[in-house]
């Protein structure tokens, strides 16, 4: 099997834009959660949110005039805006430029999101329902489709390969990742964009999940503390918005090109729980599963992990679940340590996978774990593991597994390995 | 009135199409000179009506292919 690295990495998140700007805020403990602005929320249960930060990028926040011009922008909707954006810094990073038509041909695109055009949807009902259907844009739908984050950022560069989405909910990222490296692998390409974007912290999505009992309701009034996988406070997930994405490249390609090589993708699993739309089993089958099958196909024992970024949501029942199986599954493996990314950035739905496989990746380069914040007093179920509490911890990691879940019952792991 | 109605066509045709205002003259053809697609004209078009208060029929709308033709259907039926 062909093997494949990656070459270039981007991001847009509740900690700013771009990945050493974000990275350098999540080792310092920082939280991008704030009390929601930009929308009415007093009649929400949940007031809080990760929101991406608008501004300079030479102030590590997000300017969307150098992603996509003032024109294009009704044209799409947010989710699509994030998405083209971590595109171009993963591009840009990477430096991959089709020297020829063939080229093109082998570079495709995979990004996927959870939701897709939210706001998008949301706001063309209320025009069709106020000012009928002669108001509705022609762009209406093309802003709203998931799969148009892939098609915009193949129309604006000329990837003529693979073009794909993934929706699988809260795994869209990661499974976005993983089949992408497999398109690669099985040598439908040589170069894949991939990732997720989601842009649903709006009125809808925030009641929405509101409405299914999923986000924190308790810290109204602390949101920075809202998010706190494991502890004994936590009350639900807090949402959040931006995009990940990378560029994934076959070794000897990205070799010959002398590109940058952050690390391999080396392992990716996938199951489902066959159980229930929104809750996991209590034994956490599904996760252990696809954290096995993503070691298996790595070729690697779960001693040999080091680090893993967890789902961990800041759920009663998810957190604790996903710690039994890890547990089951890495039990003895004393050089294990394990935090939650969403505890600072909160959950960014379909795009949360792709920027968590970042954060491992940069875990890996950088030799450090990034914290769990507001891990104050963990549930007397998640002890025994160090879920790296509060600050950031200066470890050597080799190996990296991600994992992601996502409603419906859709699991997906990757592993990352260091490329020495 | 009709330099009137020429100005607010072109100023929402900079907008929309985001070009230069000195390539929106009467006779641009919003797809051949100024890079307009097909959704665009729809978009365009429902634009104008918004200026201007008016409703421009579909089988009118298909005809409006250049500013001058916008310019004279409004200043026409407004």
């Amino acid at each position: 099997m062909r093997r494949v690295v990656i070459t270039g990495l981007g991001m847009v998140s509740p900690l700013g834009s771009g990945v050493d700007h974000i990275w350098s805020r999540l080792i310092n403990g920082e939280s991008g959660i704030n009390k929601i602005e930009g929308f009415e929320i007093s009649d929400l249960p949940s007031q809080i949110a990760g929101q991406v930060p608008a501004g300079e990028t030479s102030e590590g926040l997000f300017n969307v005039e150098e992603f996509v011009p003032a024109k294009d922008r009704r044209k799409l909707d947010p989710f699509i805006v994030f998405g083209m954006a971590a595109a171009q810094q993963a591009i840009e990073d990477s430096g991959w430029e089709p020297p020829n038509e063939e080229s093109q041909f082998r570079t495709g695109v995979m990004i996927g999101s959870g939701i897709g055009g939210l706001q998008a949807i949301a706001n063309g009902a209320l025009i069709l329902e106020e000012k009928g259907p002669r108001k509705l844009s022609p762009f209406f739908i093309p802003s709203a489709l998931i799969n148009l984050v892939s098609g915009q950022v193949s129309i604006k560069y000329g990837y003529k390969g693979p073009n794909h989405a993934v929706v699988t909910a809260c795994s869209t990222g990661a499974h976005a990742i993983g089949d992408a490296a497999r398109l690669i692998m099985l040598d439908d390409a040589d170069v894949m964009i991939a990732g997720g974007a989601e842009a649903a912290v709006c009125r809808l999505g925030i009641a929405g999940f509101c409405a299914s009992r999923a986000l924190s309701s308790g810290y109204n009034d602390a949101p920075e503390k809202g998010s706190r996988p494991w502890d004994q406070g936590r009350d639900g997930f807090v949402m959040g918005e931006g995009a990940g994405a990378v560029v994934l490249e076959e070794l000897e390609h990205a070799k010959a090109r002398g590109a940058t090589i952050y690390g391999e993708v080396v392992g990716y699993g996938l199951s489902g729980d066959a159980y229930h739309i929104t809750a996991p089993p209590s034994d956490g089958n599904g996760g252990f599963r696809a954290m096995s099958a993503a070691l298996k196909r790595a070729g690697i024992s779960a001693s040999d992990v080091n680090y893993i970024n967890a789902h961990g949501t800041s759920t009663p029942l998810g957190d604790e679940i996903e710690f039994g199986a890890v547990k089951r599954l890495f039990g003895g493996n004393d050089n294990l340590c394990m935090s939650s990314t969403k505890s600072a950035i909160g959950h960014l739905l379909g795009a949360a996978g792709a920027v968590e496989a970042i954060f491992s990746i940069k875990a890996i380069q950088e030799g450090v774990v990034p914290p769990t914040l507001n891990l104050e007093n963990p549930s007397e179920e998640c002890r025994g593991i160090n879920l790296v509490p509060l600050e950031a911890q200066e470890r050597k990691i080799d190996i990296a597994l991600s994992n992601s879940f996502g409603f419906g019952g859709t699991n997906a792991s990757l592993v990352l390995k260091a490329f020495r | 009135m009709s330099n009137d109605v020429a100005d607010r066509v072109k100023k929402i045709v900079v907008e929309h199409l985001g070009v230069e205002e000195s390539k929106v003259v009467n006779s641009a053809s919003f797809i051949d000179d100024l890079g307009a697609d097909s959704l665009d004209t729809v978009e365009l078009v429902m634009a104008f009506e918004e200026e201007f208060g008016c409703e421009i029929p579909d089988d009118a709308a298909e005809k409006i292919v250049t500013v001058q033709n916008a310019v004279d259907f409004i200043s026409e039926n407004v």
